[in-house]
């Protein structure tokens, strides 16, 4: 199964929507809610982060019987060192972002700790890749 | 302790899932970083909380959060209210701060995450 989302920069309101079409596709396939709630908090700081940094992106989901694999591409500044923003606590965060509750530099750690396979690659002034892989059955 | 008990010690309000005042609660916790409730691995732990935006109920979505009070006097708009009862989540208003509310639940026995 494939399913595309599109994400807009700057659109609070709308953040999480896609992660939460995910959560429902899931549940609806009787993955174990373990797995779901690792696969939805990760996909959800991926989409914030498109949300709060870039400009615009695409959720692109693959699913087959053993895995889900969740793609965020991104258009926007990019990231100019990786290892940098993968630090709990860097946050280049605006206030505005802040308010929202986010901004604390926890969600690329976060996403690592809860993936069972997480890649990020970037490129600066163009945008950011992020993919999610979660395998149902371990 | 169940929604109701909590209710009528907190004097709040329960502004979504008055069908489930029986729901019982045993542990809770109190931010306002949603990147910080978004880290916590168990489920059916409360949310305190001064934010009020639909990404406290989005976080509550993901994180598996069946009820969230929102403490300050903090009132949800109709949006989050959608949201709320779409995602069956409990939602209460609370005119106490944060720090009130999270010690009268503790003095009654709701745990801490940590
Ligand atoms: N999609 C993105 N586009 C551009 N920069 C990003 C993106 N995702 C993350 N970053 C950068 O990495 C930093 C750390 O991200 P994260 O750990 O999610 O913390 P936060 O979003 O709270 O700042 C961000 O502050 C930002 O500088
Ligand atoms: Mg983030």
């Amino acid at each position: 199964m494939h399913f595309e989302y599109q994400i807009e920069g700057g659109n609070f309101t709308r953040a999480g929507f896609a992660s939460s079409e995910i959560k429902k596709m899931m549940k609806q396939l009787n993955v174990d809610m373990g797995v779901i709630k690792r696969t939805v908090v990760s996909t959800y700081e991926a989409e914030v982060n498109v949300v709060a940094h870039a400009f615009s992106g695409t959720i692109y989901v693959d699913l087959d019987e053993e895995k889900i694999v969740i793609q965020l591409q991104d258009q926007g500044p990019g990231i100019p060192d990786i290892d940098q923003a993968m630090k709990e606590g860097f946050s280049t965060a605006s206030s505005a972002v802040r308010e929202m509750g986010f901004g604390a530099g926890m969600g690329l750690p976060n996403i690592k700790r809860n993936a069972d396979d997480f890649q990020i690659t970037s490129e600066v002034n163009k945008g950011t890749n992020v993919k999610i892989t979660m395998f149902f059955n371990k | 302790m169940t929604i109701k008990q909590i209710s009528e010690l907190l004097e709040a309000t329960i502004v979504c899932g008055e069908d489930r005042k029986e729901h019982k609660i045993e542990m809770a916790f109190a931010s306002d970083l949603m990147s910080d409730v978004l880290t916590l691995s168990d489920n059916n732990v409360m949310l305190i909380t001064g934010l009020s935006n639909m990404q406290a109920l989005r976080t509550a979505e993901m994180a598996e959060i069946p009820a969230i009070i929102f403490a300050r006097n903090k009132k949800i708009s109709e949006e989050m209210k959608e949201l709320a009862i779409e995602n069956d989540i409990i939602v209460l208003e609370c005119r106490f701060s944060v720090f009130k509310v999270s010690g009268m639940l503790f003095n009654n026995g709701i745990s801490p995450v940590f």
